[in-house]
């Protein structure tokens, strides 16, 4: 288990790490980066596993279940979309030398 | 080291080696030369988490010794959950089409919180009925609390938001009062949370669970279709923050790192939006469009067409054609035709350029990914702020789809409700050219003072039709013209 200051610490830190990786974003990459971040909380997916791998009683697994069928299609959903809109982006100077 | 301290030392490093891939991951995403790589990156990351979650001592624990009968089940069960869901997202991600594209992430963002709110209440309710693996600290109840809220409101929401889109559900939905009552709401919903911090019971942690769902509802109901997008990366960054606050109630390092990430990354992303359509996120969630307001001053002239063969002309004495695409021209699907269009220009060596306002489109970027589906080229498409002091010296610019992001009086008229909104200066272009449909008004509901502008003419069209013809035309003047 985590204690609290680290829990803390973590937070801040990786707070700042989100907002400086975004900050300097081109627009052109806004909606892609949005689908992109959605994809990375997919990461709930293991909390979910987790939940239902402790459970013990019938609630639990149910409650378990749904939340790993809720967080992998967070994670598969996120992750094909966005590899979708990224393979579109590509630069006119590569085309010419095609 | 017996296995299961190995095993152990092998899951943490897995869950680590995933966070650094997720943030080398989404850094590599905000450039376009390595964006792609990025996605694959913090996808090997979500891979190698998951597949390491089965070895973790609390699921697999018991395997083997006939400590936990359950264990087998609940594997066999997560298999099942996977499977099932990813087949129906992959399919999902795979067929949908890119202008559709917003209530997708809508959709699976919401399943990410539903996910975080399920952790949140198997944990409070596991606890409540003593049946948990583990006890929990005051602490971890009101960060499983808090997360099972945010979880909750971006679960409901986002699937309302993605009703709305999907144009399953009117735009709007308002009564009296309408306010009040969200905020009754919400603070029962806080209220009961709170509760839980006292006395950990299962009916209050149903009740609560209900009341925040609930309230996911009603909070989004009200807000329109334009807002849309500032909701859904408003969603998501909550859907990031839950998932960081369910982390830190499980323990998890992977959980807190990633959910928090995206959870600043997504504040910041819905505050640029929001800016970008000159409207605060409060003003997004509690009130609406055109409520109100002080009617905006009448437009004198008139609106003067133009025929397809005369703007052919322009165009093919242009030296510098400026394009403003706007979400009209997706609904019309015309971007392939548009770059058509461009390419017979860059044919015949004039600078092309695209204009893309921040929220052209239904979330910001948006309408860069319908270009690029079309094949633009990311380095013809310019950002506002770029373009803005080139249509001083371009000869054409061309409206397609845009209304309310290239109207002046957002510089001009104080009195407009989209006075101050960031707007690209197509008025100052030698020529600009307006292709719409007929005269409406934009979403906003406001009169358009570009379209009344001496420099300006209409080209009355749908988008497809317009592009057809004007490259027709500019291929008729090639042959046909002769100079």
């Amino acid at each position: 288990m985590i204690s609290g200051e680290i829990a803390l610490y973590l937070f801040m830190l990786a707070a700042f790490t989100g907002h400086e990786i975004i900050s300097r974003v081109p627009v052109i990459l806004h909606t892609p980066l949005m689908s992109g971040s959605n994809f990375v909380h997919g990461i709930v997916l293991v909390g979910a596993m987790i939940t239902l791998g402790e459970a013990t009683t019938l609630t639990q697994q149910v409650i378990g279940f749904v939340g790993v069928f809720l967080g992998a299609g967070n994670a598969a959903g996120g992750y094909v979309v966005t590899e979708r809109m990224l393979e579109m982006f590509k630069s006119s100077k590569k085309e010419g030398a095609k | 080291m017996d296995k299961t301290t190995l095993l152990h030392y092998v899951v943490q490093a897995s869950y680590f080696a995933a966070a650094v891939l997720f943030i080398l991951g989404i850094k590599r995403m905000s450039s376009p030369v390595t964006a792609r790589s990025g996605i694959q990156w913090a996808g090997v990351g979500m891979l190698v988490a998951t597949i390491a979650t089965f070895f973790h001592g609390n699921v697999a624990a018991g395997l083997g010794t006939g400590l936990q009968p359950q264990t087998m089940t609940n594997i066999l069960l997560m298999v099942l959950a996977i499977g099932v869901s990813t087949a129906f997202a992959w399919i999902s991600g795979k067929k949908v089409a890119m202008t559709d594209m917003p209530q997708m992430v809508a959709l699976y963002n919401g399943m990410g919180g539903g996910s975080a709110a399920a952790i949140g209440a198997a944990a409070l309710i596991g606890a409540a009925s003593g049946t948990a693996h583990h006890t929990l600290g005051t602490a971890q109840i009101a960060l499983a609390v808090i997360g099972a809220l945010i979880g909750s409101i971006s679960f409901t929401g986002s699937l309302i938001a993605f009703a709305k889109l999907q144009g399953w559900m009117d735009k709007t939905f308002r009564f009296g009062g309408q306010q009040f009552v969200n905020g009754l709401f919400f603070l029962s919903a806080l209220g009961l949370g709170a509760a839980l911090l006292f006395k950990l019971d299962v009916t209050i942690v149903v009740a609560f669970f209900a009341v925040s769902l609930l309230f996911g509802v009603l909070m989004t109901l009200p807000i329109g279709g334009a807002d849309m997008p500032v909701v859904i990366s408003l969603y998501n960054a909550f859907t990031g923050l839950a998932v960081a606050f369910e982390g830190y109630v499980q323990g998890n390092v992977a959980l807190i790192i990633a959910g928090t990430v995206v959870g600043a990354a997504g504040t910041l992303l819905t505050r640029l939006m929001a800016k970008a359509m000159n409207r605060s996120i409060s003003n997004v969630l509690f009130s609406n469009f055109g409520g109100g307001g002080g009617a905006a001053s009448e437009i004198a002239g008139s609106q003067k067409p133009i025929e397809a063969a005369d703007a052919a002309s322009l165009l093919y004495m242009a030296e510098k054609v400026i394009i403003v695409p706007g979400y009209g021209m997706a609904v019309a699907q015309a971007q392939h035709k548009i770059w058509e269009l461009s390419q017979q220009l860059i044919k015949r060596d004039k600078e092309v350029k695209f204009a893309i306002h921040p929220v052209a489109g239904r979330m910001p970027g948006h309408m860069n990914v319908l270009l690029a589906e079309a094949g633009v080229p990311y380095d013809l498409i310019a950002d506002m702020d770029d373009v803005n002091p080139e249509f001083a010296t371009c000869d054409v610019a061309i409206v397609i789809g845009a209304n309310d992001v290239v109207n002046p009086v957002a510089r001009t008229d104080k009195s407009s409700p989209i006075y101050g909104m960031p707007i690209l200066d197509v008025i100052n272009a030698r020529q600009v050219i307006v292709i719409k449909r007929g005269k409406g008004a934009g979403f906003a509901g406001i009169e358009n003072a570009l379209f009344y502008a001496d420099n300006c003419r209409m080209l009355y069209a749908d988008g497809q039709e317009a592009a057809n013809r004007l490259i027709a035309e500019l291929k008729g003047i090639d042959s046909g013209g002769g100079h």
